[in-house]
């Protein structure tokens, strides 16, 4: 039998995705469409008959009517205008509890004359609420075919596969243009469908608590809590399980190479840099656990509901929490779920300020820094001022990030009013399977931008710090004669001011590539070669003897601004499409980082 | 009397959506989502902060509105009631 391309369209939350899930299981692969950052899912599954059905997922949308990039793609696609996305049959999605919504948009297809079946979905959720389908009627109303599917159980889609596995053609003639599709959707409602009640009673009792003023705002904290606690204790054993892999890696490396540039490159080089980024993988893994089951669970539109006032008086979305929330961990898997933000300029504020949330790539700095300079005394007999100065920074990054985001709102002279809009779907217990999916492909496109970007960037770093090679009988560490190191003389006037000396310019360089290279780095060039931590041990007495207290309060201030991780730029660009976008938030946050070092630079050397 | 004026619990029917720029698309979406004359409406909560957003129940759905958002949608005079 011949192949069969097909498209599933729908509103947004109409179990689109996880029919998607059902259909594909893990043969699925995730790009973008050419020339915009919408997200394009396609997979593919063999019927019975052995016919193979390419499946394509396409974004939701409520209309045809465009209102997102996401949207006109789904427009493109269902009107035929994409030249390489022309599937043969639509698969329309429905939610067969949000019948009055969902019909409009079948309605409005229907009127393209595109070959369609609809996808009758959570049927088993219409059942128990006692919604009663007429199928027969509902078929001959639309005029195409009508299946039912429960996307969340397996086998589910079996009466959609029999209808795809069906002979072709298929062909489903044009609807007559209809004025008032919602008057049309009511008419066959009435006639087709019985509905005892309109909403679910568990959405109305949740929604009841978890959107009470105090209540909600006080489940949200709690959970958010929680959910860092999570991110921080849980992937500590896996980090410390990859660290110790990559440990005995560089030992056996190191063992059966022969001494030279190449154990330099694959120990130093290769396995250090990329061993540093790859220990990051479990927190990114359990935040996006989190951040997956309270978003198949309908939780993250009411925690957006609860917190959109007070980000649009900042200059962003209730949509942006999330996000920034991601950010706390890493900004890169944070930027790329600014992706669930339809209004463009949000979106881009968003992103702009998500680099501002301390990541944990900060952490082994700040607690180098604060180890080796702030005294551990109690401040009002109550709190630890080494504690106090971490909390400082991350309060800092948060209010910078606000008023950065309110700044740019001013600036923009944007005066387009920008809709929330936001539906908040019916509450659902998150599918294993889908969960599952969702981290798979997430870890998927953590792993590959580490084999690519950050495998070429350390290469380049090493090069730098490795070559030229110190002349014969050179008594200074070798990174001072390196390139690296010339830079790091030449950058010492520009720095000087904000009170680094040459070796923190020096530092500050691999430090671009992620941000706690940067205590590595100045291990180096202090020339103590012992492991990671150890350095940082005799790190501490070396630096809180050869530094000025200016000067280490400085350094913690440029790295709550400074852009010090290349990953994060990269991302921006590839979110955002735009080299200009990546000019404007590297431009601003190395200002930000300046103006912030040389403020707390000159006020510390004059007072402490 | 707008959606905007309803008090948390209260319905009420659609009349009519204002059109507030030429074209309005926000007016335009309302539409589509089911803010349509004689349509039912129930203000189901409201955000913590100053009442804003606004959750409205339309048909068999949930709504996040701002404000602005809200006062677009006209609701008939005396049709409302204090529950469904």
């Amino acid at each position: 039998m011949s192949n069969l391309s097909i498209a599933l369209v729908g509103n947004p939350n109409c179990g689109k995705t996880a029919l998607f899930n059902q259909l594909t299981g893990g043969r699925q692969k995730v790009a973008n469409y050419a020339g915009v950052t919408v997200e394009r899912k396609e997979g593919s599954f063999r019927a019975p008959s052995g016919r193979r059905v390419q499946v394509l997922d396409l974004p939701g949308a409520y209309s045809l009517n465009a209102t997102s990039p996401d949207e006109a793609i789904t427009r493109d696609v269902c009107m035929g205008l994409l030249d390489d996305v022309s599937p043969e049959l639509l698969v329309c999605v429905v939610d067969a509890t949000n019948l009055r919504l969902h019909l409009r948009f079948v309605l409005e297809l229907r009127q393209l004359g595109r070959p369609m079946v609809v996808a009758l979905n959570m049927s088993d959720a219409a059942k128990r609420r006692g919604i009663r389908i007429d199928r027969e009627r509902l078929q001959s109303e639309l005029g195409c075919p009508v299946v039912d599917t429960i996307a969340i159980r397996k086998g589910g889609a079996a009466e959609l596969i029999t209808r795809l596995d069906a002979d072709g053609p298929f062909e489903t003639p044009a609807a007559a243009p209809v004025d008032d599709l919602h008057g049309e959707v009511a008419r066959i409602l009435r006639e087709a469908v019985d509905v005892p009640r309109r909403t679910a009673a568990v959405d109305d009792a949740l929604d009841r608590v978890l959107l009470h003023p105090v209540a909600g705002l006080l489940i949200l904290a709690v959970t958010m809590f929680l959910m860092f606690q999570a991110v921080y204790a849980w992937a500590t054993p896996f980090a410390d399980g990859i660290d110790a892999g990559i440990g005995l890696l560089a030992d056996g490396v190191a063992r059966f190479m022969p001494d030279g540039l190449l154990k330099s490159l694959v120990t130093d080089g290769l396995l250090a840099g990329i061993g540093g980024v790859v220990v990051f993988l479990p927190q990114i893994l359990i935040l996006f656990l989190f951040i997956l089951i309270l978003e198949e669970s309908g939780y993250l539109p009411r925690a957006a509901f609860l917190l959109d006032r007070l980000m649009v008086g900042a200059g962003l979305t209730g949509r942006s929490f999330i996000p920034l929330l991601s950010s706390f961990a890493c900004a890169i898997p944070g930027i790329m779920a600014a992706r669930t933000i339809q209004d463009p300029r949000d979106r881009l504020a968003t992103i702009l300020v998500a680099p501002l949330m301390t990541c944990s790539a900060r952490l082994p700095v700040y607690a180098l820094l604060i180890g080796a300079f702030i005294p551990s005394q109690s401040v009002g007999g109550l709190f630890n001022l080494q504690g106090v100065v971490l909390f400082v920074l991350y309060v800092a990054g948060i209010l910078s990030a606000l008023v950065v985001a309110y700044v740019m709102k001013m600036l923009s002279r944007d005066t387009a009013e920008h809709a929330l809009l936001l539906e908040l779907p019916s509450y659902r217990v998150p599918s294993p399977r889908d969960i599952a999916l969702g981290l798979w492909e997430r870890g998927g496109i953590f792993i590959r931008r580490v084999g690519t970007i950050i495998l070429s960037l350390t290469i380049i770093l090493w090069l730098l710090s490795t070559f030229p090679a110190p002349p014969a009988g050179a008594t200074g560490p070798a990174i001072d004669y390196s390139l690296a190191g010339r830079i790091g003389h030449w950058m010492e006037p520009i720095f000087a001011p904000i009170g680094f000396n040459w070796q923190i310019c020096i530092a500050l360089i691999p430090g671009l590539a992620a941000r706690e290279v940067a205590v590595s780095a100045l291990a180096t060039v202090y020339s103590i070669s012992a492991a990671d931590d150890l350095a940082a041990q005799q790190l501490t007495p070396l630096i809180s003897s050869q530094w000025s207290i200016a000067t280490a309060l400085s350094l913690l201030a440029w790295y709550v601004f400074a852009p010090q991780c290349l990953s994060t730029l990269a991302v921006i660009r590839r979110e955002t499409n735009s080299w200009k976008t990546v000019g404007l938030a590297t431009g601003y946050l190395f200002g930000l980082a300046y103006l912030a070092s040389l403020l707390v630079y000159q006020i510390a050397r004059l007072w402490l | 009397m707008k959606l905007s004026d309803l008090r948390v619990g209260d319905s009420g029917v659609v009349e009519a959506v204002d059109t507030q720029a030429d074209p309005d698309p926000i007016a335009t979406r309302l539409g589509e989502l089911g803010f349509v004359s004689g349509e039912p409406v129930r203000l189901v909560a409201r955000g913590p902060l100053g009442g804003d957003p606004l959750l409205i129940q339309v048909g068999f759905t949930r709504f996040a509105l701002r404000r602005a958002e809200a006062e677009r949608v006209q609701l008939v005079n005396g049709a409302g009631a204090s529950d469904e």
